[in-house]
């Protein structure tokens, strides 16, 4: 079950603890984590499920695919070079637990 | 007395509209009643899976919750799986349920939906014969999926389309029957709607296209056959209905609301009476990125925007609805996504390359860009959302220039400024 950390910009994050196998997207809907919306289901289709991986899990993360690369352009606050990632195309396991995102404002 | 107010808002429909608008409400702190009914007795699921990878052959089995299962309680939101409204007491203000109670509103939001439609041929009713639309229709194909060897498909539509992709992945042989000559005829350029053509005979599916069906063969009780009006039959151990769907009206339309194809809604999403909404698949409303004629969606990007913006209406905020469209669909290894609206009649310019599986589709009309299809271009789906959002007007000539690239294009006109 690894530990997904999500930062809201508010004093307490929310932790959840994922089912193995669970995107970083589907942990939070499922938990009610504030502020991660994912319309299309996990499919890299909507980028409502943007966060800011936090750096020092940068190196460890999966290898974008040129669909999430390409759609984190549709992003709903800004896009940062090295931190933006979509969501539902994170799940987190050996070297990525706990993982620790922030948030951003807006998905809309 | 709060006298109606403690009445609160009832919303008909725990789907993909009535869900994002209850959260809505409660994130923008209304602070009265929020109810929300649904004649199904599940907790509220995403539907855009049910056709993809629910039916995949490694799938998971349950259904992805639109919302954790204690937001609704959490948030003060009422919800009510197994209360399907049977009428509107609009004197009364109050919705009757089967079970012949009433709840009392004093706004009330029809997110009703839409139904599949079943052509009105003999033997469309028969065991076998599956709808694509609820969860328990997604239950049962994919029971039936893994056993089945072969499988027609009636209506060349989205959802007709990624069933018949995923029926692929198990093995079994699909024929689609559809009575236009290309698939998704009415919502896709020609370009695109050959290019899937293509793509759906190179994944072993049979496309019949200009073939109506014209009735399901019985076996003792069971469909095993379509049969198309060209006299052909197709053996079939499983139909799928894909031919489309049609808004839920009738409570709207038995209440005397007005109804024109859905229920007709204005700029602030209300109906013809001004203490009822509707949204999302049921509601038709005033386009302002076409002329403000009538539209009505299908789309999850349709559904949740006009509830939050059926929100803002019901918390005091007085702003007519001008949410770009876009849409998405994934037939097998093929990822379409759609800005704005297709029609026909539009001027097109391609960018990128058909035969490698990855370009766009710009529609045109009146020299304005109306829509924008792409199939495994997620850049250009991005940058056409911008142009939408921004309001840009890109011509054809622009976009038929050599090297014309909309993504710079898109982030050059809209910086700030
Ligand atoms: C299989 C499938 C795949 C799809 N794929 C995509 C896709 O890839 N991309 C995309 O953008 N869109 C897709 N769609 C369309 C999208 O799901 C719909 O546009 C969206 O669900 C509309 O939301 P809604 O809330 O208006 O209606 P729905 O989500 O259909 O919800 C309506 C709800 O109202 C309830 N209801 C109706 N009448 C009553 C009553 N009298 N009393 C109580 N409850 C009632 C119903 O039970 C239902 O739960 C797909 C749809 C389906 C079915
Ligand atoms: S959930 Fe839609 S892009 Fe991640």
């Amino acid at each position: 079950m690894p530990r997904i950390i999500y930062h809201n910009g508010t004093a307490e994050p929310n932790v959840v603890e994922a089912a193995d196998g669970t995107s970083v997207m589907r942990a939070a809907v499922a938990n009610d984590v504030p502020g991660i919306v994912g319309e299309c289901g996990g499919q890299a289709m909507c980028a409502t499920c943007h966060v800011y991986v936090r750096a020092e899990h940068l190196d460890l993360l999966p290898e974008m695919s040129e669909d999430e690369e390409e759609m984190l352009e549709c992003t709903a606050a800004p896009r940062d070079e090295k931190r933006s990632r979509l969501s539902c195309q994170i799940v987190p396991g050996p070297g990525l637990d706990p993982i620790e995102v922030d948030v951003p404002a807006d998905q809309i | 007395m709060t006298g109606r107010s403690g009445a609160g808002t009832v919303i008909v429909g725990a789907g993909h509209a009535g869900v994002q608008l209850a959260d809505t409400l409660r994130t923008g702190g209304y602070p009265d009643r929020v109810v929300l009914l649904d004649a199904q007795d599940t907790a509220p699921y995403q539907r855009p899976p049910l056709s993809k990878e629910y039916l995949a052959p490694d799938g998971a089995p349950e259904p992805v919750p639109l919302r954790g299962e204690r937001f609704y309680s959490d948030h003060g939101i009422e919800l009510r799986p197994g209360a399907r409204v049977r009428a509107i007491d609009r004197a009364a203000r109050a919705v009757l349920l089967d079970d012949g109670t009433a709840v009392d509103y004093a706004t009330l939001v029809l997110a009703t939906g839409a139904e599949p439609r079943r052509p009105p041929v003999p033997g469309a009713t028969l065991p076998g014969v599956h709808g694509p639309v609820t969860l328990a229709d997604a239950r049962a194909l994919r029971a039936a999926l893994p056993g089945a060897r072969s499988a027609v498909v009636v209506g060349a539509g989205f959802i007709g389309l990624e069933f018949a992709a995923v029926a692929r992945a198990h093995g079994v042989e699909v024929t689609v029957l559809e009575a236009a000559e290309r698939p998704m005829a009415r919502v896709l350029s020609p370009t695109m709607s050959d290019y899937f053509a293509g793509a759906h005979t190179r994944m072993g599916t049979e496309l019949r296209m200009g073939e109506a069906l014209a009735s399901i063969e019985e076996d003792r009780g069971r469909a095993v056959a379509a049969v198309g009006a060209t006299g052909r039959r197709y053996p079939a151990d499983l139909v799928l209905m894909g031919v489309g769907v049609a808004p839920r009206v009738a409570l709207a339309r038995e209440a005397g609301l007005r109804v024109c194809d859905g229920v007709a809604v204005d700029t602030r999403l209300r109906t013809s009476d001004p203490s009822i909404l509707a949204i999302g698949d049921c509601a038709t409303f005033p386009a302002p990125w076409q002329g403000g004629e009538w539209v009505r969606l299908e789309s999850v990007q349709n559904a949740t925007d006009q509830a939050r913006h059926a929100a803002g209406t019901l918390l005091g905020v007085e702003e007519p609805y001008t949410e770009p469209p876009w849409f998405w669909s994934i037939q097998g290894e093929h990822r379409l996504q759609i800005a704005g609206v297709p029609r026909a009649g539009d001027e097109h310019v391609i960018l990128g390359d058909p035969e490698r599986g990855r370009f766009s589709v710009l529609g045109f009309r009146g020299g304005v860009l109306g829509a924008v299809e792409s199939v495994n271009r997620p850049a250009d789906h991005a940058a056409a959302r911008r142009v939408f959002r921004h309001g840009l007007s890109l011509t054809p000539e622009r976009a038929g220039e050599p090297g014309f690239d909309l993504k710079s294009y898109a982030a050059r006109a809209s910086v700030p400024g």
